[in-house]
């Protein structure tokens, strides 16, 4: 009877295969198999990445300065797809009750805030030589500012809140509520006059940008993703032996 | 509900002077302006809206954490979880006296402030008007906050963390249309409807997200 159960369970496909990774043991295994080919994948990328960001011509504009837009826009790319993953594994916690979609989420947090702070150290630094400061108060580089803050919030509130589920139900509730800031940074160009520039990778007709700076951008903005992944499931594999080392306290301290 | 919201102010109101800490801390925070932008009354009355916002704001993110807490350890917060009324009308109608405890004698308070800052009479009003429409904002909102951080022992100072974000256009409106009000060229009305928008999604948003993280943390 159970295993009949069990083998309709494995044939639905996908969402079978995903309820079957919350098995952490399962997920531990075939992240261990991925892991190396997927870094090496990263690590090949970054390389030419940057190798055509440094041979890419220079801006009639900017001049050298242009070479900060491959690491400043897939960085901010970055920073809002980080907090896209950290919502879905939200939902995941919520409505479907999947463990690992918690793991998920604390595993992304410091990342995105990571992203985040990237984006505008090396946005600052572009600001300085083309708009002669460091900083503005415009609504980009306010709502992405604000972005961090939400960052760190969550990183805060996981490590204050001591109970695992209760500490997930917490987050992943603050991850949702903290999502209507990821609109209004993508479109705050559009609605705004702002100092910084709207998208012009992103449209709907052709990208506003020479081919020359367009596809060392592209594979920068592949590479910034894939390493997202890695240090992503690098972190859950972290956070899963974290749990496990916790139990195994929790337990010696019972039997001690 | 209505018998509810009379528990909550009297509980309130016995517990010592929650309102009155608020407003003693909307004036420490008005008077410490003074001392560091310098007495010029001109400069004062120009920047007297925004600190009236801020002080406000900052003084409604104080009493946050009392929300649910005493009703948690206390163990009403589970009989009202048991209520067959739904918790998220019960959210907000802790809500709603939360904030007549806290936000309304703010706003009652305002006109002293407001002269004491040199802003004019019609600025003053228009302060008013614009953190009556806005303070039960940031109660909303904080809710969520405040549902989430309620197993904290400690729990205010990252309510204020967390929330301060999500308030900040509620702060950029209300000062928007209180400047409106006193400096001609710029819009009052469109700035005030989109304070009051706020506050009616919030009114929604808020309870519905505390409803849901008090009924997963009950479990």
């Amino acid at each position: 009877m159970s295993d009949a159960l069990t083998e309709e369970k494995r044939s639905q496909g996908f969402w079978a295969w995903l309820t079957g990774l919350a098995n952490p043991t399962r997920f531990m295994a075939l992240t261990d198999a991925i892991m190396p080919f997927i870094a090496s994948i990263t690590v090949l990328a970054l390389a030419a990445g940057l190798y055509m960001a440094f041979t890419a011509p220079e801006d009639y504009q900017q001049g050298e300065t242009v070479l900060i837009m491959f690491i400043h826009v897939p960085a901010a790319w970055l920073a809002m797809m980080c907090y896209s993953v950290m919502s879905l594994s939200a939902l995941g916690t919520l409505v479907w009750r999947h463990p690992l979609a918690d793991v998920s989420l604390r595993a992304a947090a410091p990342i995105g805030a990571a992203f985040t702070l990237l984006a505008l150290v090396t946005g600052s630094l572009w600001g300085k030589p083309m708009w002669g400061t460091w900083w503005v108060w415009d609504a980009r580089l306010t709502s992405v500012l604000v972005l961090l803050i939400i960052y760190l919030g969550i990183i805060t509130l996981g490590r204050a809140l001591e109970e695992p589920t209760q500490a997930a139900k917490a987050l992943a509730v603050t991850t949702l509520i903290g999502f209507v800031n990821i609109p209004i940074i993508k479109f705050s160009v559009d609605w705004w006059n702002t100092l910084h520039q709207p998208a012009s990778v992103s449209r709907f007709d052709r990208p506003a940008m020479d081919a020359a700076f367009l596809y060392p951008l592209l594979i920068m903005a592949l590479a910034y993703m894939l390493m997202f992944f890695t240090l992503h499931l690098m972190n859950m594999r972290n956070e899963i032996l974290r749990r496990r080392i916790r139990t195994l306290k929790i337990r010696a301290a019972e039997a001690g | 509900m209505t018998s509810l919201f009379f528990r909550e102010l009297k509980i309130a109101w016995r517990s010592g002077g929650g309102a009155l800490t608020g407003v003693m801390f909307f004036l420490a925070v008005v008077t410490v302006f003074p001392f560091g932008i310098g007495p010029d009354l001109n400069t004062l009355a120009r920047i007297g809206p925004a600190v009236l916002w801020i002080a406000a704001l900052l003084a409604s993110l104080l009493g946050l954490d009392r929300l649910f807490q005493l009703e948690r350890e206390d163990g009403s917060l589970d009989v009202l979880l048991m209520q067959e009324w739904p918790m998220t009308l019960v959210v907000g109608i802790k809500c709603l006296a939360h904030w007549v405890v806290t936000g309304l004698p703010l706003v009652l308070a305002t006109p002293i402030f407001g002269l004491m800052l040199n802003v004019p009479p019609i600025g003053i009003a228009a302060a008013m008007l614009t953190l009556l429409a806005g303070t039960p904002a940031i109660t909303l909102i904080g809710a969520a906050g405040a549902a989430v951080t309620v197993s904290l022992p400690r729990g205010g100072l990252l309510i204020a963390i967390l929330v301060l974000p999500l308030v900040i256009p509620v702060l950029i409106f209300g000062v928007t249309a209180t400047n409106g009000a006193m400096f001609d060229p710029d819009p009052f009305t469109a700035p005030f409807m989109i304070l009051c928008a706020l506050t009616l999604f919030s009114a929604v948003a808020g309870p519905l997200a505390a409803a849901t993280m008090l009924r997963h943390s009950a479990d």
